[in-house]
């Protein structure tokens, strides 16, 4: 009992100073006298719980830079390339925990962030609501351009976030600079623009007009008229090779190198007209989506596509790709949204959500816009699970035709049939940019560098495959295994066994006679070995034209005259 | 609600004044980069491309000798200098930077066959063919002063006139001795006109010798009986030899392992050994097509320069079995000597027609001051570089050196040569019973015996 006091008295006088610590924080470290010794381990576990926790975030982090597993070193028998590798294995790892813990700890921004309370659920806020929390410059942000005349407007983002490109199907192009809120240059080319992109920086753009695409300055003059291409849909640009795909009305899909002007690859996909093209950032390939409900997906040196898969029942309506590469979201005009795993090409997860556009944030956001309706979905817990974050809906007659996550801010601009508006979704953009990557404010010197560096660093079109990781690894040879004889003769007793365990069906009126049986029986088992045998004769055919042919090739020339000359 | 927008303020991202830096910030988030490997495949290869661009390792020839260049001695007090030793007695001191002969320092009457520096830097020994050793003062000061002197020349501070002619000498790196080579091994000290202790074992001439440079008291000495001796100063006699098949034209020791030292032999390869363990070689070193005559190692410890009798001078890692580089002039006649720069940026090469050639240790580096963000960017391209370097574009490019014709044919030959060996090898091997015939490893093949 005295110990039990003793004890009330010393967890008394520490949980005073609990009560002025506000780390430690939980309400039911107060413990009345009378539970202290409950609590003895409590804060302990608490403390370990807690270091424990931020160990597991930077082996998390160390082994998102760690890039794959470590090389397996136990094959290898040359003892010096052991120890050579073995030292850079370790460097690997060394350099990957110093870049967790600089993610930790250096780096200058924080994400954003939307969380409800109480009972208030984040897919109810509003716009408004939002906008009187945050700061005034980022309200600003908020709004929307109502252009009513020019017809539905799309529009692209450069890498960097800074300047935007916006092309009403009117004929209307603008460029405007997103920090200030700057028109650039808007002119009106006075003919059908269906899209339009960004080339590698914000001085080059390409507008999908009614019979070609054009590539204009940022003054408005037009450089190139590219002819080639046709009448087209849609326009992607892929930045590490610097090539411009395009798909036109026929169905063509074309990539022009927009460094050389070459043409690298026309194919002509043979599944009809499609206007849903996107680029996966994460390896390069071009993904197509078409009204049989198929994607395709193709790379540049190939007329093959390299995947084909069956999406929806229905024509697929878009198409987006996470910037991790691994998954795909796709919608068709049954209301269903699907998640695909890209590493298997399987479902991962099926929404019932209308969605005419699609779009994945940075961060892994995915928007969904149909009619005058956008719908932000969220996958909490980072296990892909995508379920509802944010809605915003506008104005009844406004047609969402586009929406667009801004790289590095937390915004998402919608281009619609009545202009284009921007609304804010916290925890979209990524807050700490790279300024080799793309830089949001960089000066003119620092892109003139940045684009003399990725002409340096322009990846050849042969880079671009499914799996990107596979560049400088060693191709292992394909040796065909020949099933040796015995693994032959085991199968062909096999399907002797299987034949000869069928059952036949019992024949009536007089036929059922048991020769007829036997007979029936032998021709199963012939008929079952009959491939096997084949195989063999092939099998010693051709080894006997080989050693024909040998000696015929080896003769010295003037002994050639003597060779027995076969009739063809 | 709690809520948050990502809001950047320009100030904290830009610049405050024109005078200042542009602010950098990183993420390395692997996810914000696509395709990296890809990328880095690409800078390999244009770096691959822009070393060989760059690649000019020749600076400059010295002129002034009139007769083949037989050694050189590098003063480790002064960087810039290098003595050299022809066969008509010539010995000259050479600033390497502007390539011009400082001081010439006549007085032998034959053939300087050897030369070596104090490691004070102030006494220059000299040996020859005319059973003389001179010692020359070559303190700083003294150069100094003779770059006013109107004749260039010097006279030696002493002459000791021996028995027999010399065939090399090396000096302590820790003491006053130095040791001559010649039908027998001689220590000597500065001031006494005599051998101090003489050394003999065996009948032959010695050829080279060589101090080594973590312990002063143990020497490394190669003679015309094919083999290899090391000599222990306070011992009084010889410690241990390595009889191979092939004469040994030079040693030199690894300055950063000094119980490892390499061996230049008349059978194009160099050995690598470790003193302690003679009866194996530790690497065998193989890339010339002719007798190698002498080598040296840079002060790093990780690569030496050979120079052989195929009129090309090779650099090869300490641990390596090929060649890192070769050079090669169609005016360089035979090899007789090389040294590394005390900097590890140069090699010497003085050869038989009277010239010594200052040349580049990596072909492609930028000389002068570089700054830090270039020493990165090379370091940067050098590292991805060498990731890739096994793939096969970058393989072929950086693997490619041209090769003068007399020396390609006779690589080919060699390699046939070797190959048949080989093959009859294995085919003997294959044909006799199991166990009967046992392989040697390259290692030992060609010593023939170890002596204590």
């Amino acid at each position: 009992m005295q110990i039990i006091n003793n004890m009330a008295a010393f967890w008394n006088s520490f949980d005073s100073e609990i009560s002025g610590c506000d780390c430690l924080g939980d309400s039911h470290l107060r413990q009345a006298p009378g539970d202290s010794i409950a609590s003895v381990p409590y804060i302990s576990v608490t403390m370990a719980a807690k270091k424990e926790n931020s160990d597991d975030e930077v082996d998390e982090k160390v082994k998102k830079y760690l890039r794959g597993e470590a090389a397996n070193l136990e094959g290898v028998k040359d003892k010096k390339l052991k120890g050579q590798l073995a030292v850079r294995e370790d460097l690997y790892g060394k350099s990957a925990k110093t870049a967790a813990k600089i993610e930790k700890w250096l780096l200058p921004s924080e994400g954003g962030y939307l969380e409800a309370e109480g009972i208030e659920k984040t897919w109810r806020i509003k716009q408004e609501s939002i906008a009187r929390e945050v700061d005034i410059l980022s309200s600003r942000n908020q709004y929307d351009i109502v252009l009513p005349e020019l017809g539905p407007y799309t529009l692209d983002f450069t890498s960097n976030g800074r300047y935007m490109a916006a092309a009403g199907r009117k004929g209307h192009l603008a460029i405007v600079d997103m920090k200030t809120l700057n028109l650039i240059k808007e002119i009106q080319v006075r003919e059908t623009v269906r899209d339009v992109a960004y080339l590698h920086n914000e001085l080059f753009f390409a507008a999908a007009q009614k019979k070609y695409p054009y590539i204009y300055n940022r003054e408005g003059t037009e450089l190139h008229c590219l002819k080639e291409h046709g009448p087209v849909l849609r326009l992607q640009f892929l930045k590490n090779h610097f090539l411009l795909a395009s798909i036109n009305k026929f169905g063509q899909l074309r990539y022009q190198d927009v460094t050389m002007g070459e043409m690298i690859g026309n194919f002509r996909t043979g599944l009809g007209r499609t206007d849903v093209m996107q680029v996966n950032p994460f390896n390069g390939v071009v993904a197509l989506g078409h009204s049989s409900g198929t994607v395709t997906m193709w790379k540049p040196t190939s007329s093959v596509p390299l995947v084909k898969m069956l999406c929806h029942p229905g024509p697929v309506s878009s198409l987006a790709f996470h910037p991790n590469g691994h998954l795909m979201a796709t919608s068709g005009r049954e209301n269903k949204i699907k998640i695909w795993d890209l590493r298997k090409f399987e479902v991962i997860q099926t929404l019932p959500c209308h969605a005419k556009t699609l779009n994945f944030s940075q961060k892994g956001l995915l928007a969904a816009g149909t009619g005058s309706f956008i719908q932000i979905l969220a996958d909490f817990s980072g296990s892909q699970n995508y379920s509802s974050y944010m809605t915003h809906s506008m104005a009844k007659g406004y047609q969402v035709g586009k929406v667009l996550f801004r790289p590095y801010e937390d915004i998402l601009g919608i281009g619609h049939s009545m202009g284009w508006s921007s609304i804010l979704i916290p925890g979209s953009g990524e807050p700490n940019f790279d300024s080799w990557v793309a830089n949001p404010f960089e000066t003119s010197k620092q892109r003139r560098e940045k684009e003399v560096h990725s002409l340096l660093d322009k990846l050849p079109p042969e880079t671009i495959m499914l799996d990107p990781t596979k560049v400088g690894t060693v191709r292992v040879p394909q040796k065909k295994e020949k099933p040796t004889k015995k693994d032959v003769e085991a199968e062909m007793e096999a399907a002797i066994e299987t034949a000869k365990d069928t059952e036949f069906k019992k024949k009536t009126k007089g036929r059922n006679k048991p020769s007829k049986r036997a007979k029936k029986r032998r021709e199963m088992i012939d008929k079952a070995k009959r491939p096997f045998l084949e195989q063999q004769t092939q099998e010693h055919e051709t080894s006997r034209k080989k050693q024909k042919t040998n000696p015929e090739t080896e003769m010295p020339k003037s002994l050639q005259r003597f060779v027995r000359q076969k009739a063809t | 609600m709690k809520v948050k927008v990502i809001s950047r303020s320009t100030d904290e991202f830009t610049r405050e004044r024109s005078q200042d830096l542009q602010r950098v910030f990183r993420n390395f988030d692997p996810t914000l980069r696509s395709q990296e490997k890809a990328v880095e495949y690409v800078r390999a290869l244009n770096a691959a491309k822009l070393d060989k661009i760059f690649a000019r390792p020749f600076i400059g020839a010295m002129d002034g000798h009139r007769d083949s260049i037989k050694c050189m001695a590098k003063n480790p007090n002064y960087l810039k200098a290098i003595f050299s030793g022809s066969d008509d007695g010539d010995i000259r001191l050479w600033d390497m930077a502007s390539r011009r002969t400082v001081c010439q320092f006549p007085g032998h009457q034959g053939a300087v066959q050897g030369l070596t520096v104090s490691t004070d830097g102030s006494i220059l020994v000299s040996c020859g063919s005319d059973c003389t050793v001179r010692l020359w003062n070559v303190s700083d000061a003294n150069l100094a002063d003779s770059d006013n002197l109107s004749d260039n020349s010097a006279k030696p501070q002493a002459v000791y006139v021996w028995k027999n002619a010399f065939r090399a000498v090396d000096h302590q790196w820790d003491g006053d001795l130095f040791a001559t080579a010649g039908a027998q091994v001689d220590i000597w000290n500065h001031n006494r006109s005599q051998p101090v202790n003489t050394f003999d074992w065996g009948s032959d001439t010695t050829i080279s010798i060589r101090f080594n440079p973590g312990e002063p008291n143990i020497l490394a000495t190669s003679a015309n009986d094919r083999s290899i001796t090391l000599y222990d100063l306070r011992m009084s006699s010889p410690a241990r030899k390595v009889i191979m098949r092939t004469k040994t034209n030079s040693i030199a020791w690894n300055p950063m392992e000094p119980m490892n030292f390499t061996a230049a032999n008349e059978d194009c390869n160099c050995y690598s050994y470790d003193a302690r363990k003679l009866e194996e070689a530790k690497c065998v070193h193989k890339d010339h097509v002719s007798a190698v005559m002498d080598i040296d190692f840079s002060p790093t410890g990780r690569e030496f320069v050979t120079g052989s009798y195929d009129r090309t001078v090779r650099i090869f890692q300490y641990n390596g079995g090929h060649s890192r580089e070769i050079y090669h002039t169609k005016r360089m006649q035979r090899v007789f000597c090389v040294k590394y720069s005390c900097d590890a940026s140069y090699v010497i090469s003085g050869s038989d027609d009277t010239n010594l050639r200052l040349w580049k240790a990596k072909a492609s580096e930028q000389l002068g001051v570089v700054l830090p963000r270039e020493r990165k960017k090379h370091e940067y391209l050098e590292a991805v570089k060498n990731r890739y370097k096994h793939l096969p574009e970058v393989k072929r490019i950086v693997r490619h050196r041209h090769l003068p014709k007399p020396v390609y044919k006779a690589a080919n030959l060699r390699r046939t040569m070797i190959e048949a060996e080989r093959r009859k090898e294995q085919r003997r091997k294959a044909h006799s019973a199991p166990g009967s015939i046992v392989t040697e490893p390259v290692r030992k093949r060609r010593i023939i015996k170890e002596v204590e």
